[in-house]
């Protein structure tokens, strides 16, 4: 566990770069940098990250950095990790970093082959829940209700729960986090560099420019997200999940706070009725109910995912 | 040891990945490719290739895992054909975009609807405008050649481009032929380590394919442009090396046979060449003037070559295996394109065969010359393009 007094001070998400102010997956990407070091090969495909990184002949990332097609982040990592080892170079990191589009949609083809073949490498997605360099679109992990230009009046359907998906695959790892809580995700950031084969972190990363909030209230949503059980801390180590701080505490529902404080906050979901949001709580409710059956089975011996 | 083996077109490519000394293949199977990939497999289970062979789950993936492959620094090969060809179209893009010095084998073979497995060019010839080089064999030793001399000439500085070696589908893919495959040594000493522009690079954190304004767009356009022009000085010369040291040659850009003195002149790609010499035999021996000009090289096209061939014939006449629907063969339009600015012009005529797999044999291509003389006579193409052998 490292506290944030032992983060590193060397920043490699350098001035300039051209995020919206109170942008969630820049302040990742800051995070994701001080966690990891310098010794990383980054993959990118088209998303929020391919306008961040800033234009030709600049760019923010002190990092190498291979620009990739939409669908094809866990591809071009699979190929970067093969020549790696052909060339016996075993100090690099390869990171691939892709939005919810290019991960839970187009994407998932490709990622779910560089994992099912253990890829050595960490996958992250930051999720902000919808195709935002293309001007907010809904994806997959667009959660029910919200607005994005392409479902006016909310989307009617329900978030992938892509997480559970990727652990489906029995790859080692698997973890959510969120910016809001930058030194969880430094530490399982450490973590999966440790570990042999894929690693899947997903982040949901709130953007004010798709969820129509104050840039100030970044964290605050992040936090929001956390504490009302919408989105939930964990890890899933070799089959083994586990609740991480402070969503451990929260399997008690009287310690969640009601979903209706979180999107009080945003414009995306002002047209939920009272029925959508009651609607939603009970999924909360269920999706916890699920994160206890889990934890207390990987207290036991038994491994929900699969012996790895 | 020089080595003279019997073995298909699709064995002979993974000897010559083997015999590149490719670092990385990502491939994934489709007819008539499927015997490249098991040929690598083997080689890898027999621990006579030391590659990481990445079996991706579809050809987008196997061609972008060739791009992270090459630009962390290594030599990668892979092998598809038509539909996995098509569904590598954005990533052809990438590869050329990123100046990777990538070699791909392409089994020919038509493009669906309907569903078919035999060769035409339909499937290469779609992706044209990829900025990858492209060369088209007419038998298993010219594949071997070409897969080694594509790599010298692609890791080339003035090249650094990905290019495609074709070969038709079954005609050449799953028939059997005598192949000499030099000595290694002497393999290595033409094509040295693997070489490429620029790669992944800790100490050079640059961010690669980054957002390119149009103010900085056009010159990275042109780049290619001038890579393509100088691979077409640089493909002769290396045809030339290849000769010296190995005994073999296949012609350079283009393949001539009995082109000095000929009035018709027919040019085709592939092994429709091999035929169209039977056919150009042939009709020596009744006295009429024919020659066969093969083009291996569909892109960078040879058009000064075409300009010269044409200085002495009165008519080219292209047998194309494609169709570019709504307009003609591609060869055809091609010639046509390299000679308008000309002052002796040629007359020039299309025809379409052997789509899909049929059959086109030396009296095919007999009957397309016979044709071609009539109209030359006449001074007049009755008709741009003529399908041939079409059912009523
Ligand atoms: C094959 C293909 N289809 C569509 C696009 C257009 N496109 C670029 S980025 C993007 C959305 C990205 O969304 P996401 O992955 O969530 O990342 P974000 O922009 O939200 O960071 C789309 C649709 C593309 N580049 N390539
Ligand atoms: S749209 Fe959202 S994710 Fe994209 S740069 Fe702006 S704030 Fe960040
Ligand atoms: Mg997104």
């Amino acid at each position: 566990m490292v506290t944030v007094k032992e983060l590193s001070k060397e920043e490699y998400l350098l001035e300039g770069h051209a995020a919206c102010a109170g942008c969630g997956p820049a302040i990742s990407i800051r995070v994701l940098f001080k966690a990891l070091g310098n010794k990383v090969f980054l993959v990118v495909p088209a998303c929020c990250t391919t306008v961040i990184q800033g234009p030709y002949p600049y760019t923010s990332f002190n990092v190498p950095l291979l620009n990739i097609l939409f669908e094809s982040t866990a591809a071009a990592a699979s190929g970067i990790v093969a020549a790696l080892r052909q060339r016996n170079i075993k100090d690099i990191t390869v990171v691939g970093w892709a939005g919810d589009g290019g991960t839970v949609d187009i994407g998932i083809q490709a990622l779910s082959g560089a994992a099912e073949r253990e890829t050595d490498f960490i996958y992250i997605c930051y999720d902000n829940e919808a195709y935002g360099n293309t001007g907010m679109q809904r994806s997959g992990a667009t959660p029910f209700g919200a607005w994005t230009t392409t479902t006016p009046s909310g989307k009617r359907e329900r978030k992938k729960d892509m997480p559970l998906i990727m652990a489906a695959h029995r790859i080692p790892y698997v973890a959510t986090a969120c910016p809001s809580y930058p030194i969880d995700f430094v530490n399982k950031l450490r973590k999966a560099k440790e570990i042999k084969g894929t690693k899947y972190i997903h982040i949901l990363a709130p953007c004010p420019t798709g969820w129509r909030y104050d840039t100030s209230k970044t964290v605050e949503l992040g936090r929001l997200a956390v504490q009302t059980g919408l989105w939930a801390l964990y890890e899933i180590e070799n089959g083994k999940f586990k609740l991480n701080a402070p969503s451990d505490r929260l399997i008690d529902k009287a310690k969640r706070k009601s979903v209706k404080e979180y999107f009080a906050l945003q414009g995306r979901f002002r047209s939920l009725t009272e029925k959508d949001i009651e609607r939603i709580q009970k999924w909360v409710d269920d999706d916890w109910e699920n994160y206890r059956r889990l934890a207390a089975c990987s207290a036991s011996d038994a491994t929900p995912y699969g012996k790895i | 040891m020089e080595q003279m083996i019997i073995d298909t077109a699709n064995h002979i490519a993974g000897y010559a990945a083997k015999a590149a000394r490719v670092k990385v293949v990502a491939a994934y199977p489709i007819t008539p490719q499927t015997t490249v990939v098991e040929k690598i497999a083997e080689f890898v289970e027999e621990e006579k290739m030391d590659i990481e062979y990445i079996r991706v789950e579809s050809e987008h993936s196997a061609m972008v895992a060739c791009i992270g492959a090459a630009v962390t620094g290594v030599r990668t090969f892979t092998a598809t054909s038509a539909h996995g060809l098509a569904l590598m179209h954005e990533t052809l893009h990438w590869a050329s975009g990123s100046r990777l010095p990538i070699v791909m084998v392409v089994v020919n073979r038509a493009m669906g609807a309907p569903w078919s497995i035999w060769p035409d060019f339909s499937d290469s010839l779609s992706q044209r405008d990829t900025g990858w080089l492209q060369f088209y064999c007419a038998d298993n030793q010219e594949v071997f050649d070409t897969i080694i001399q594509a790599y010298k000439l692609c890791e080339n500085e003035r090249v650094f481009l990905p290019a495609m070696v074709c070969l038709e589908g079954f005609i050449l893919s799953h028939t059997y032929m005598p192949v000499k495959i030099p000595d290694q040594e002497e393999i290595d000493a033409f094509l040295p380590l693997y070489k490429s522009g620029w790669t992944l690079d800790i100490n050079n954190p640059i961010s690669h394919a980054n957002l390119v304004s149009p103010e900085w767009f056009m010159e990275f356009r042109y780049m290619i442009q001038e890579a393509m022009e100088n691979a077409k000085q640089l493909i002769p010369k290396i045809d030339r090396e290849y000769e010296k040291r190995f005994g073999i040659t296949h012609g350079g850009l283009i393949e001539k046979y009995k082109c000095e003195d000929a009035d018709l002149i027919l040019l085709t790609m592939g092994t429709m060449g091999s035929d169209a010499k039977i056919a150009v035999d042939s009709l020596r021996k009744e006295g009429l003037k024919v020659g066969l000009a093969r083009i291996r090289t569909f892109r960078p096209f040879p058009t000064e070559e075409i300009g010269k061939i044409a200085e002495h014939a009165q008519m080219l006449t292209a047998v194309d295996r494609h169709i570019s629907f709504g307009m003609e063969g591609f060869l055809a339009s091609e010639i046509k394109a390299s000679l308008f600015n000309k002052k002796d012009k040629s007359l020039v005529a299309g025809f379409i065969a052997g789509l899909g797999g049929r059959d086109v044999t030396s009296e095919t291509i007999e009957k397309i010359a016979k044709k071609s003389l009539k109209w030359m006579h006449s001074g007049k193409v009755e008709k741009e393009t003529t399908w041939v052998d079409l059912r009523e």
